[in-house]
């Protein structure tokens, strides 16, 4: 008897050896977007938890085109074991099949020992995806060049006559059609409503026109900052993250236009047939723990997903900035906001992808 | 020849022309020569012998660094080579293989203007001149070697040039087709009485077609003279060398008196020879002798000059037999015996005396 | 038969046929020699030819049978298919296609189908998209009659468009992606008809395309054809040394080499901040002259980048072209501009053909250096490609564009072989 105990003692011991053993050699691969949000994730998520877990994390960039998830998982060569996608790509891959399904349940709960399901804010959790951050993308400009009155409100973006110069705008139809009818007079609430018809769209575009041969567009996220601080341009659509970051880092004086903001939320989601679906859910549960997300914003300006995770976010990792004003979701940022659509964005993306390009080439 | 020379001004004419091509050799050395109307003159020498650098300066397509050139007395240094009214033909035809015959031969009448029922007329006679008067629709690709050469010096004859050069122009075609292009080459050059410069390194290629032939070696003439004289009289050893078959036999001047001398070979033996070019009495010199002027066994009187040799080798040619014999402190002195029923008694190690008469060897520079 | 072969005087034999000694026809047997020697030289370029199939010619002929064949809607759908097969097009289907549709639909809800469903529909008629995730997602509660169900779920039900298009793309050859490649669509009567006109930019783009690919054609010529003369006439060594500065873009990342270019154009890079201390152009950066992310510096980066391809069969045909040829005209009378013009450059026009050819077709199909710096009015036809490619995920519709770039290019050889000859063309 006590000769079967010790064999099985050391049955058990082999085995966890074993599984140590694999789990040390364990690697994932997570998807992000670079820069310094990639950064914040490395420093708030992967660092903590290969100390915790010793699973290894091959952290890779990308620019936002989920093309190679389709094929990764059409040809069941599936590489990227977490992505980092917004909302709309989520939703279509999922209802495409092309993702995991992912079990509210399965999710930590919250610090205050919420559900996960409570604990999130609304709409931040999907059947394929788990939201991590909420940002917001706005404009924003460097104070230096208008000595005078600065701009506030989205209409100032389209008003070159009052602060010529230069415009950044990313080159695509999303977001700008919305920031064309805001600043045209339509309230934050109303923007999709209008845009579902013909004429809003016109409408939009119209006030495009006016700002047409003032634009230069970018395409990554990462240029909005550059363009800036180039001086290419006076002001440009950005995401609230990247502008934030650069103005402290490098000292410069740019100032975000929180009116009119799009948010949206970043989301976790795991390609269907991945070998390392195990360690990649572990990884999901870890960075979305209410701890995590709370330190992600010690890194970078977007919100955490969960309110949990709200009263921990605390001063910026240079010690001195406070980060509460900084956040998307701040009261006095959150005035005329709105939040991006992705139902129109997924219906109506082709057409006027190909309306947009259309005005573009003429 | 000669005679035209001192009675009118030379046609063309070299006066003092240099060429270097790097600044620190001399690729043509003070050349002096003068060219008569109607003459065919050849420039025959050795590759980089200067010989094509002088026919492209005359050309124009080189500068002399020194010197004038005259061409009917006008001198031509600054004139560009589409103005000094030159014919060429080249090595390989350079026909433009994009035209057709016509269109190669309408080439320079246009460029010059001529209205076309002259150009029509003149392109005509030229094909008939070289017998090609069916072939002008065709491009030169789909022409025999022999056909494009034809062409070519049509091409260079139509427009009635001043002036033909010929720059090795048969050197690419084969050796019946050479000869037979020679024989045509010449044959236009008599009928049509035009002043000809012709470049080759055939030496007998040079004497068939020229009226004189200049023989270059080193950027210098070594020698400038009508065909039979460069073979019979040669001047020094590199023309008599260069021109034809010639046995050399190095010697030492012994006694020297109106213009004959005589010459001690190494062996001992000493023999009489014109004395062309010797330094004097004592000095070293190298006879020069063709193998056809000697006589193998002679009988008759006037052969003064007599050495004997062993037969080494014998080569049957068919017409003629060719024999290297060691003698005179050589071991190849060749002889040439015609096929006659009495030469066939020569035979290998036989010894043999050679002789020759007194005129027929040229005492030369060592 | 005597068959003695060499042996025996020939003479006249009752049959044409000539035998090989061993008796064997001669043609037979030549062919008998003359196949070992061409099997074992097929062996040779077998393992190439092979490499040429699996990684050329497949990709390409599966990316062309996607733009007449997207199986999607045919296998998720594959009731609807065979009513709708029948189907005249004259008006509303009837009750039985309704009835299949939902039918469909339930199994593509189980199998997670109908978003991939709709976003394929979605490529063709704009908004079918959420028509039909959100009749997915009510398929268990829809009662018969199935028409009247759906139409009161989304009046786009009634639109016969909706069923011209589903139809559409459930055949088995549909020509409704290069339609929409070429800015039509189908009307609710299934006539063909020109797309709203705000969102014609296919055939614009294909034009612009074929017109900036001639402008760089045509810039390249004059900017090449000295620089390659000059390297066909100079002496070795330093032609050599000129070569090398030709191939050195070549032997450059061409990432590396936009990079330098936006360096340099860009508002405050080195040539506009140059010209600005040398008071040309206005000291504020947001004043001065755009030269990138435009088509100005897309022109300029791809002339500069494919120079060399122009350059080096120019080159190789100039190099056979020997300079005798321009002496014998001078010396024929001509100046030296009637030589270039009657017979150097006559000679040339093989290279120019060539480089030309090379040069147009590699520019109709380039995407990155417009990717990078084409901006608003720079991009081509690529880039289109691209964007439907990796962001619409409509690999139809890019497999369509694809097509007729393919078929504009076979076209360009073809003319080229009429007028010039494909044998003339030499490289490097």
């Amino acid at each position: 008897m006590k000769q079967w105990k010790l064999l099985g003692a050391t049955a058990v011991a082999a085995v966890l050896a074993v599984s140590y053993a694999s789990a040390q050699q364990k690697s994932i691969t997570v998807v992000s977007w670079g820069g310094a949000y990639t950064k914040s994730q490395v420093e708030a998520y992967h660092k903590p938890f290969i100390a915790k877990t010793g699973i290894q994390i091959k952290s890779e960039d990308y620019d936002g085109n989920v093309a190679p998830i389709k094929a990764q998982v059409q040809t069941n060569k599936v590489t990227w074991d977490v992505v980092d996608v917004e909302l709309a790509d989520a939703m279509r891959m999922c209802d495409e099949g092309l993702l995991e399904k992912i079990n509210p349940k399965s999710l930590l709960a919250g610090a205050d020992g919420k559900p996960a399901a409570e604990d999130f804010i609304k709409g931040t959790l999907h059947d394929c995806g788990v939201a991590t951050i909420i940002w917001s993308t706005v404009y924003a400009y460097d104070a230096s060049k208008f000595s005078g009155a600065k701009p506030s409100t989205m209409a100032d973006f389209f008003d070159t006559k009052k602060f010529p110069g230069k415009r950044g705008v990313r080159k695509v139809p999303k977001n700008n059609l919305e920031f064309a009818l805001m600043a045209d007079g339509v309230p934050a609430a109303d923007v999709y409503k209008v845009m579902k018809t013909k004429e809003g769209v016109e409408r939009a575009f119209k006030k495009l026109d006016t700002i047409k041969n003032d634009v230069v567009w970018w395409t990554a996220g990462a240029q909005p900052p550059q363009l800036l601080g180039d001086g290419q341009v006076v002001m440009t659509t950005a995401y609230n993250g990247r502008i934030f970051d650069a103005a402290l880092k490098d000292n410069k004086p740019f100032t975000i236009v929180w009116d009119g903001q799009i948010w949206d939320i970043d989301l976790w989601v795991l390609p269907k047939g991945s070998s390392n679906k195990d360690a990649a859910m572990e990884f999901l549960k870890f960075s979305t723990s209410t701890q995590a997300l709370a330190d992600q914003a010690k890194w970078i300006a977007y919100a955490p997903a969960r309110t949990s995770s709200i009263p921990l976010v605390a001063k910026y990792n240079d010690g001195k900035t406070d980060m509460a004003p900084h956040m998307p979701t701040a009261p006095a940022n959150f005035k005329n906001a709105v939040q991006n659509d992705f139902v129109f964005w997924a219906d109506k993306q082709d057409e006027l992808t190909k309306q947009f390009n259309a005005w573009l080439a003429k | 020849m000669t005679a035209d020379q001192s009675a009118a001004p030379p046609y063309v004419q070299f006066k003092d022309v240099q060429k270097s091509y790097d600044g620190r050799h001399l690729v043509v050395k003070t050349l002096n020569l003068a060219i008569s109307k109607g003459e065919f003159l050849t420039l025959l020498g050795p590759s980089g012998s200067g010989k094509t650098t002088t026919l492209m300066m005359l050309a124009g397509f080189e500068v002399p660094t020194h010197g004038d050139i005259f061409l009917a007395g006008e001198a031509i240094g600054k004139v560009p080579p589409n103005k000094r009214g030159i014919g060429m033909v080249f090595q390989n035809y350079m026909l433009f293989p994009h035209m057709t015959v016509e269109e190669n031969l309408a080439f320079p009448l246009e460029v010059r203007g001529i209205d076309k029922a002259t150009m029509a007329a003149k392109i005509k006679r030229a094909l008939d001149m070289v017998s090609l008067a069916s072939f002008g629709a065709r491009k030169p690709a789909q022409l025999s070697g022999g056909q494009q050469q034809r062409v070519a010096v049509a091409r260079a004859l139509v427009f009635e040039p001043r002036l033909v050069l010929m720059d090795e122009p048969l050197g690419s075609l084969d050796k019946q087709l050479r000869e037979q292009m020679q024989y045509e080459i010449k044959h236009l050059h008599e009928n049509l009485g035009i002043t000809v410069v012709y470049v080759t390194h055939d030496q007998s290629e040079a004497l068939t077609m020229s009226d004189r032939i200049a023989v270059f070696n080193d950027g210098v003439i070594q020698q400038l003279s009508t065909p039979a004289d460069l073979y019979e009289a040669p001047v020094n050893s590199f023309v008599a060398h260069f021109i034809g078959e010639n046995n050399k036999l190095p010697g030492k001047v012994t006694a020297q008196s109106n213009g004959v001398c005589r010459v001690a070979l190494t062996d001992g033996t000493e023999v009489g020879a014109l004395a062309v070019n010797v330094a004097g009495i004592g000095a070293m010199t190298t006879l020069s002798i063709r193998p056809e002027r000697v006589e193998v066994n002679p009988t008759a009187p006037e052969i003064a000059n007599r050495i004997s040799g062993t037969i080494e080798e014998i080569i049957y040619l068919g017409d003629h037999l060719r024999a290297f014999i060691r003698a005179g402190g050589t071991d190849s002195f060749v002889i040439k015996s015609p096929n006659r029923t009495r030469s066939h008694h020569l035979a290998k190690g036989q010894n043999v005396v050679l002789g020759w008469k007194t005129e027929d060897c040229r005492a030369l520079d060592p | 038969m005597t068959t003695l072969g060499g042996l025996a005087p020939s003479k006249p034999s009752s049959s044409d046929t000539l035998v090989a000694a061993d008796g064997t026809p001669l043609v037979r047997k030549l062919a008998q020699v003359t196949r070992r020697a061409r099997l074992k030289a097929f062996l040779l370029v077998l393992p190439l030819l092979l490499f040429i199939v699996v990684v050329f010619v497949l990709p390409i002929a599966q990316m062309l049978w996607l733009s007449v064949n997207e199986p999607t809607i045919r296998q998720d759908l594959p009731r609807t298919t065979a009513r709708l097969a029948t189907w005249d097009r004259q008006e509303l289907p009837g009750e039985d296609v309704f009835a299949a549709l939902v039918e469909d639909l339930k199994d593509a809800r189980e199998r997670q189908a109908v978003g991939r469903i709709g976003a394929m529909m979605n490529h063709v008629y704009s908004g079918a998209r959420s028509v039909f995730v959100g009749a997915g997602r009510r398929t268990g509660s829809l009662a018969a009659p199935y028409s009247k169900a759906l139409l009161d779920l989304d009046a786009t039900w009634g639109d016969p468009r909706l069923w011209i298009m589903i139809q559409s793309m459930s055949q088995h050859t549909t020509s409704i992606h290069y339609l929409n490649a070429v800015d039509r669509t189908l009307d609710e009567r299934g006539n063909i008809t020109p797309v709203p006109e705000n969102q014609r930019i296919h055939i614009w783009i294909f034009w612009r395309t074929l017109w900036m690919s001639a402008l760089i054609t045509c810039m390249c010529l004059p900017l090449g054809y000295p620089v390659a003369y000059l390297l066909a006439s100079l002496p070795l060594r330093t032609s050599n040394l000129l070569m090398i500065c030709v191939l050195l873009p070549f032997w450059t990342a061409l990432l590396v080499r936009i990079t330098a270019w936006i360096a340099i154009l860009q508002s405050d890079g080195v040539l506009l901040s140059s010209l600005a201390a040398l008071g040309f152009v206005d000291m504020d950066t947001a004043k001065r002259p755009q030269l990138v992310y435009n088509m100005t510096g897309t022109l300029v980066a791809m002339v500069h980048v494919l120079l060399p391809s122009m350059i080096l069969p120019l080159y190789s045909v100039m190099k056979t072209i020997p300079p005798s040829y321009a002496r014998a005209a001078r010396s024929l009378g001509a100046t030296s501009l009637t030589t270039f013009r009657r017979i150097y450059f006559p000679q040339t026009i093989p290279g120019i053909a060539a480089g030309a050819l090379l040069v147009f077709i590699l520019s109709v199909g380039y995407y990155i250096t417009p990717a990078l710096l084409g901006g608003k009015d720079g991009v081509l036809i690529s880039n289109f490609i691209a964007l439907h490619v990796e962001s619409s995920l409509n690999w139809s519709l890019a497999a369509a564009l694809g097509g007729l770039l393919l078929m504009a290019t076979l076209i360009l050889y073809w003319l080229f072989n009429k007028i010039v000859g494909i044998d003339s063309l030499k490289m490097g």
